[in-house]
C-alpha cells in the first residue's frame, strides 16, 4: 500500500506540491488527472527519487517503509517502477543487456538468484512477442533512434520484465496512436492482480478507457482537489479542468 | 620475502584491491648490473648471441639516444627518470626452454593465475600465445599448427637466430632506431618481444596473442614487436599487459612495428592493464611506447584497437603510414584514467598515397584527479588524392578534480581530400544516471553501464574474448570514482 | 634577423617609459621571432616571414583613403590623424608609454617596446557608444620595413555598448602589430568587427586581449584577406558568470598568402557560453591556419563551449592546418568542436550550372554560402557593408 500524507515539494525554491494526501491500497489502480502544470510529473519524480526535487514536508510510505529515505535504486528494488514521460536514450547500451542488468540488480537486492542470459532472453523474447513489438527491440540501444511510440512501448516492456508491485505511469499515453495505446494498456492490465497497484498519471481520459481505474483523483495547483470513481474521468472529459482550482 | 609481501598488502589495502594482477612471482632471476652504457648494450647483445650487424644497430641507437632529450610536449609530469638506476636485462636463471615441458612450473603457474594457460591443451581454443616475462619470451604455444600454415610466431630473439634475413629487412624500417627518445632507448636495449611473419596469401589460422608481464624490481621492460604481413596475408594479434603492484615506478618502453604489403591486413589489439599506481598516486608503470604501422602495399590495412586502463603514465600514439594506394588505417581507443593516472595518447594518420582512408574513434574517460589527453595528427600530403579521414573524439569527466583534453592536429595539402573531425567533452548526463537507478541499478553500476555504452564503438572492434575482459576492466578501473 | 639585432633600427631610450620598453625588448632580444619550434607558432613561422627585412621606425607619411561617414578615428602608420578623425569625447589617445604586459608572447613584447600611440575608448556605465570606425592606414616606402605597433585600449563600463568597426589597409611593405586591450564591465556589450585588408607585401600580427565580466558579451568577427603573412590572435577570458563570447572569423587567401586565426577562450566563471565559427577559403598556393583552444577552469561549471572550423581548398597547392583544442577541468560542461576540410561539392556546383548559372558565379555563390555561418552574428549594417564589399572585391580580383 502506498500512503502519501501532506506531501509538499519544491523545485528551485518554487512550491509545486502543496500538501498531497493519497492512499493506493494493494491491488488497486488509481488515476491522477489534471491540467498542465498541476504537478503531476513532479509527483512521479518525487516518488521515484529524482534529484532536484526538494521534499519540504509530509511523508510517503510504501508497504510501511519510508520511501523518501530510499535511493532511486532502492525504490526500484522495493517494487516501484516509473514509466517515464520522456524515456532517456542510452547510447551504446543494448536494451536486453540493460534490462537484464536492472533485473539482476533488483534480484540481488532482494536476495534472489540472478537470471543467466539464456533464461532472461527466453522471458524477454516472450514479453516482446506478447507486446507485439518488433524482434530487434531487444538488440537496439536503449531508446536510441526509437520513435515516441516505441519509447513508450519500451517502458512497458521493461515493466513487464521487472514485474513491479507499484507502477507509476507518467503520461505514458502521450504521443501514442490508438494501437500503441492498446498495447500499453494490455501491458498494464496483464500485471493487474491482488499484489499490483498503479498510479496512472494522464492528461486525457482516453487511456482510462483501456486501463479502468478503481479511483480517479484530480490534481490541480499541487493538491488533490477531487476524488471519485471512474465516472469522474468522464466528467472531466466533458467539462474540462476549468474551475477546479477553486474547488 | 616478507618485506615485499607486506608492501603488496599495504598497496592492496590502499587501492581497495582494485588491481587484481598485483602479485609477484618468485623466480630466480639473472640481472645485468644497473645502469646503461655501451658495455651493457654489448652484454645484452652477447647474451642473446646476436650477429654483429644487430650489435652495431643497437650501438648506433644508443649513441643517438645519448644526444637526444626526452620529449616535453606531452601533458604528462613525472620526476626525472634516472636511467642509470635501472636494470636493462633480467631473465629467469634457467636456460631458455626448448619446449613447454621445460618451462619453469612457477612461471606456468603465474600465467595460469593470470588466466593465460600456456599449456596447449588447456589454452583457449584458437589462440596462440607468446608469453614475455620481464624481458624474455618464456613460451610460445601452437607453434606447430602455425608452422604448417607457414606462419612464423616466435620471440624476436629466436627470429634473429632462425630468420635473420627477415629481421634484418624489416627491423627499424617503420620505427628507425633514432626515431624518438624512447624508441632509441628501446632499440639499444630491447631484449625480447614477439615476431610474426605471415607469408604471401596466408590468412593466419588463429588469433595470435602476446602476454607481457613485468615482474622484477627496478627493471625496465623494453620489448620489441615486429609483425610482417606479406601480400594478401592477414593476421589478428592481441596484446595483454600486467605488472605487480610496487610503490616505485617502473619503466616500460616498447616499440611495435607493423608492415602490411599489398592487400594485407593486420589487426592489432591491446588491453593495457599495467599497474596504475595506488589511490595516492604512488607507484605504477611509466608506459612510453612507440607503435607504428606501415601500410606499404596497395589496399593494405592496419587497424589498431586499444583499451588503456593501466599505467601511472601512458604516452603512446599507435600510428599508420598510408603509403600504398587505397590503404586503410584505423585507430579505436578507450583510455580510462582514475586517481592520479596520466594518459597522453592518440594516433597519427599520415596519408601519402591516393584513395587512402583513415578512421579515428577515441573515447577518453577521466576520473579521480587524473588527466587524460587525446593527441592526434591527421596529415594529408599532396599526392593523397581523394584521401578520407573521419575522426570522432569524445571525453567523459567523472568528478570535478580531473581533466580531459583534446589536441588534434589536422593538416591537409590536397584539395580532393575530405577530412572530418568531431570532438565532445561532457559528463554522464544526470537523466541517464537517474533512468538507470530508477530501474534498480546502483550508481556505480549505472556509471559502469553508461561508460561501457560510451565506449561501445571501440569495444566492438575487439575480438570477443578481449571485449568481455575489457568491459570488466573498465568497471574495475573506475571503482571508487563515483559518489 | 637574429634575436639580438632585431630592434637595432630603433632608439628606444628616446621614447617615454623606457624601463617597460627595455624589459619588453630584452624579452624580444632573448627569444627572437617565434619559429615552428614554438608550439604556439607551430604552423606560422614568423621568423621566416620576416627574414631579410630590416625593421625601422614608422615614418610620418600621408596615405590617401576613402573614409567612412560618422564617428571615426584615423591612424596613419600608427599615429593618430586628428585632422581626418571625427572622434566623440569618450575617445582619447593612449599616448606615451604603453603599459607593460607580461602576458602574450614575443609579438606583444615588440608592441610594448615600440608602442607610441593608440586609441583609448572609455565608455561610462550605461553609455551607448553607437558605431565607431577605427581606420588604420599604413605605408612602407623606404629602405627599412616600418614597424607599426599601436596599443589600443577599449574599456566599457557596466551596461555600456559599442560597435567598433576596424579596417586595416595600406601600401608597400610594413609590419603592423597592434595590441588591443579590451575590458568589458558587467553586462556591457562590444561588437568588434575587423577587416584585415593590408597591402599584399605587409605582415600583420594583431593580438587582442579581452576580459569579459559577468553578463557581458564580446562579439567579434574578423575577415582576413590582406597581407602576405597575417595572424590574428585573440585571448578572451570570461571572468564573471553568464558572460558570452563569440569569436568568428573568415579568411579569404590567394597566391602565396599565409593567414592564421588563433584563439584562446578561457572560461574562468560558471554558466558562460563561447561560440566560434571560423571559415577559410584558400586559393592559389595560400596557406590557412586555425588554432583554437577552449580552456575550462575547475570552477567554470555549466560551461557551454562550441567551436567549428571549416576550410575549402580551391586549388591543388592550397594548404590548411587546423588545431582545435579542448582543455577541460570542470565536469558539468558541454564542450565540442568540429572541423571539416574539403573542396567545393561538385554536385552542388553541377546543380547550379544545370540551372543555368555560369561556373564562376556558381562557385562564388557556393563560397558565399560557405562563409555565411561565420558572418551570421554581424548584424550591424555598416559592418555588413564593409565585409560584403571586401568579399566582393576578392571575387573580382580572381579567387
Amino acid at each position: 500500500m502506498l500512503e502519501i500524507k501532506g506531501l509538499t515539494a519544491t523545485i528551485d525554491g518554487k512550491e509545486i506540491l502543496r500538501g498531497i494526501d493519497l492512499t493506493v491500497p494493494e491491488g488497486e489502480i488509481h488515476a491522477i488527472m489534471g491540467p498542465n502544470g498541476a504537478g503531476k510529473s513532479t509527483l512521479s519524480y518525487v516518488l521515484s527519487g529524482r534529484e532536484g526535487y526538494e521534499v519540504t514536508g509530509g511523508s510517503v510510505t510504501y508497504n510501511g517503509a519510508d520511501l523518501l529515505a530510499m535511493e532511486p535504486e532502492e525504490r526500484a528494488a522495493a517494487g516501484v517502477f516509473l514509466a517515464f514521460q520522456y524515456p532517456v536514450e542510452l547510447p551504446g547500451v543494448g536494451n536486453a543487456n540493460f534490462i537484464r542488468t536492472a533485473l539482476n540488480a533488483i534480484r540481488r537486492a532482494r536476495g534472489e538468484a540472478e537470471l543467466d542470459a539464456v533464461q532472461f532472453l527466453k522471458e524477454a523474447r516472450a514479453a516482446v512477442t506478447a507486446l507485439k513489438m518488433p524482434d530487434d527491440m531487444l538488440k537496439r540501444n536503449v531508446n536510441v533512434g526509437f520513435s515516441g511510440g516505441e519509447k513508450k512501448r519500451n517502458e512497458v516492456l521493461q515493466m513487464a520484465l521487472l514485474k513491479p508491485t507499484l507502477a507509476l505511469l507518467d503520461e505514458t499515453d502521450s504521443g501514442l496512436d490508438i494501437d500503441a495505446l492498446k498495447i500499453v494498456a494490455e501491458g498494464v492490465n496483464a500485471l493487474r492482480g491482488p499484489a499490483f497497484s498503479a498510479l496512472v498519471i494522464t492528461h486525457y481520459q482516453r487511456l482510462l478507457d483501456h486501463i479502468v481505474p478503481d479511483r480517479v483523483h484530480v490534481l490541480a495547483a499541487g493538491k488533490i482537489v477531487r476524488s471519485g470513481g471512474p465516472e469522474l474521468a468522464l466528467e472531466l472529459e466533458a467539462n474540462g479542468y476549468a474551475g477546479l482550482e477553486a474547488a | 620475502m616478507p618485506a615485499v609481501n607486506e608492501t603488496i598488502e599495504t598497496v592492496d589495502r590502499i587501492s581497495g584491491g582494485g588491481y587484481k594482477f598485483g602479485f609477484e612471482t618468485n623466480i630466480e632471476m639473472e640481472f645485468a648490473p644497473k645502469g646503461l652504457n655501451e658495455d651493457i648494450v654489448r652484454l645484452i647483445s652477447a647474451k642473446k648471441g646476436e650477429p654483429e650487424w644487430l650489435l652495431e644497430w643497437r650501438l648506433k641507437a644508443y649513441r643517438a639516444w645519448l644526444s637526444m632529450e626526452d620529449p616535453a610536449w606531452a601533458r604528462i609530469h613525472h620526476p626525472r627518470i634516472d636511467y642509470q638506476d635501472l636494470h636493462y636485462y633480467a631473465a629467469p636463471k634457467k636456460p631458455a626452454p626448448k619446449s613447454l615441458d621445460e618451462v619453469d612450473p612457477e612461471l606456468l603457474a603465474m600465467y595460469e593465475k593470470l588466466g593465460i594457460p600456456l599449456n596447449e591443451r588447456a589454452a583457449l581454443a584458437g589462440i596462440a600465445v607468446d608469453a614475455v616475462f620481464d624481458s624474455v619470451s618464456v613460451a610460445t604455444t601452437f607453434r606447430d599448427t602455425l608452422a604448417k600454415a607457414g606462419v612464423i610466431f616466435c620471440s624476436i630473439s629466436e627470429a634473429v637466430r632462425e630468420h635473420p634475413e627477415l629481421v634484418r629487412k624489416y627491423l627499424g624500417s617503420v620505427v628507425p632506431a633514432g626515431d624518438n627518445y624512447y624508441a632509441a632507448l628501446n632499440s639499444a636495449v630491447f631484449s625480447d618481444g614477439s615476431f610474426v611473419f605471415v607469408p604471401k596469401g596466408v590468412r593466419c589460422p588463429m588469433e595470435l596473442s602476446t602476454y607481457f608481464r613485468i615482474n622484477a624490481r627496478n627493471t625496465g621492460q623494453f620489448e620489441r614487436t615486429l609483425i610482417v604481413a606479406e601480400a594478401g596475408a592477414s593476421v589478428s594479434y592481441l596484446e595483454g599487459c600486467t605488472a605487480p603492484m610496487r610503490d616505485e615506478n617502473q619503466l616500460h618502453a616498447a616499440v611495435v612495428e607493423l608492415v602490411a604489403l599489398d592487400e594485407a591486413t593486420i589487426k592489432y589489439s591491446t588491453v593495457q592493464n599495467w599497474y596504475p599506481g595506488d589511490a595516492e598516486g604512488r607507484g605504477g608503470i611509466y608506459n612510453f611506447v612507440t607503435k607504428r604501422g606501415a601500410c606499404r602495399g596497395r589496399n593494405s590495412k592496419i587497424s589498431w584497437t586499444q583499451v588503456e586502463t593501466g599505467s601511472a603514465i601512458t604516452w603512446k600514439y599507435p600510428s599508420c603510414i598510408l603509403q600504398g594506394e587505397g590503404a586503410t588505417g584505423e585507430f579505436y581507443s578507450v583510455a580510462v584514467t582514475n586517481n592520479f593516472q596520466q594518459a597522453d595518447t592518440g594516433t597519427k594518420m599520415i596519408h601519402l598515397a591516393p584513395n587512402t582512408t583513415s578512421t579515428i574513434v577515441s573515447k577518453g574517460i577521466s576520473a579521480g584527479r587524473s588527466n587524460n589527453t587525446y593527441r592526434g595528427l591527421v596529415r594529408i600530403m599532396p599526392r593523397a588524392m581523394n584521401a578520407r579521414n573521419f575522426t570522432q573524439c569524445d571525453s567523459l569527466l567523472i568528478g570535478d578534480r580531473c581533466g580531459a583534453h583534446t589536441v588534434p592536429y589536422i593538416e591537409s595539402r590536397n584539395r580532393t581530400a575530405k577530412v572530418e573531425h568531431e570532438a565532445t567533452t561532457s559528463k554522464i548526463a544526470d537523466d541517464q544516471l537517474f533512468y538507470c537507478r530508477a530501474r534498480g541499478l546502483s550508481e556505480e553500476d549505472a556509471v559502469g553501464l553508461l561508460v561501457n555504452g560510451f565506449c561501445r564503438d571501440v569495444l566492438k572492434e575487439l575480438p570477443m574474448e578481449f571485449a568481455v575482459e575489457a568491459q570488466k576492466l573498465l568497471a574495475v578501473s573506475l571503482e571508487g570514482s563515483v559518489g | 634577423m637574429s634575436g639580438t639585432d632585431l630592434l637595432d633600427g630603433f632608439d628606444l631610450a628616446a621614447l617615454p617609459g623606457a624601463s617597460a620598453r627595455e624589459a619588453a625588448s630584452a624579452r624580444l632580444r632573448a627569444g627572437g621571432w617565434p619559429t615552428r619550434r614554438d608550439e604556439a607558432w607551430h604552423y606560422t613561422d614568423l621568423a621566416a616571414g620576416l627574414r631579410g627585412f630590416a625593421l625601422g621606425p614608422a615614418p610620418a607619411v600621408e596615405v590617401a583613403a576613402e573614409l567612412p561617414e560618422g564617428q571615426r578615428v584615423v591612424f596613419v602608420n600608427g599615429r593618430f590623424d586628428a585632422a581626418r578623425s571625427t572622434a566623440p569625447d569618450w575617445v582619447g589617445r593612449l599616448g606615451g608609454a604603453a603599459a607593460d604586459t607580461a602576458r602574450g608572447g614575443v609579438v606583444v613584447a615588440l608592441n610594448t617596446a615600440l608602442a607610441e600611440d593608440g586609441v583609448a575608448i572609455t565608455l561610462a556605465p550605461g553609455q551607448q557608444g553607437g558605431t565607431l570606425f577605427l581606420v588604420t592606414l599604413a605605408a612602407g616606402r623606404g629602405e627599412t620595413m616600418p614597424a607599426i605597433a599601436p596599443r589600443h585600449r577599449i574599456a566599457l563600463g557596466a551596461g555600456a555598448t559599442l560597435t567598433l568597426i576596424e579596417t586595416a589597409r595600406g601600401e608597400g611593405s610594413y609590419l603592423h602589430a597592434p595590441v588591443f586591450e579590451v575590458e568589458l564591465g558587467e553586462g556591457a556589450r562590444l561588437n568588434h568587427y575587423r577587416l584585415q585588408d593590408e597591402s599584399g607585401e605587409a605582415v600583420h600580427v594583431a593580438t587582442i586581449f579581452a576580459e569579459i565580466a559577468g553578463g557581458a558579451g564580446y562579439e567579434s568577427f574578423t575577415l582576413n584577406r590582406g597581407a602576405r603573412l597575417s595572424r590574428n590572435e585573440t585571448h578572451a577570458r570570461l571572468t564573471g558568470p553568464a558572460a558570452d563570447v563569440h569569436l568568428n572569423a573568415a579568411q579569404l587567401l590567394n597566391g602565396t598568402q599565409h593567414g592564421d586565426v588563433t584563439t584562446v577562450v578561457r572560461h574562468d566563471a560558471p554558466d558562460c557560453a563561447s561560440r566560434q565559427t571560423v571559415k577559410s577559403v584558400l586559393a592559389g598556393a595560400a596557406r590557412g591556419v586555425f588554432q583554437g583552444r577552449i580552456e575550462v577552469d575547475r570552477i567554470a561549471q555549466k560551461t557551454d563551449g562550441y567551436q567549428m572550423n571549416q576550410a575549402l581548398l580551391l586549388s591543388d597547392e592550397a594548404e590548411i592546418d587546423s588545431k582545435p583544442e579542448l582543455e577541460i577541468f570542470a565536469d558539468d560542461v558541454k564542450c565540442s568542436h568540429g572541423a571539416t576540410i574539403g573542396a567545393l561539392d561538385p554536385e552542388q556546383l553541377f546543380y547550379l550550372r544545370s540551372r543555368g548559372v555560369p561556373a564562376a558565379e556558381a562557385k562564388s555563390i557556393l563560397i558565399r554560402a560557405f562563409l555565411d555561418e561565420a558572418l551570421e552574428p554581424v548584424t550591424d549594417e555598416a559592418a555588413r557593408a564593409v565585409f560584403e564589399a571586401a568579399i566582393g572585391a576578392w571575387w573580382r580580383e580572381g579567387a
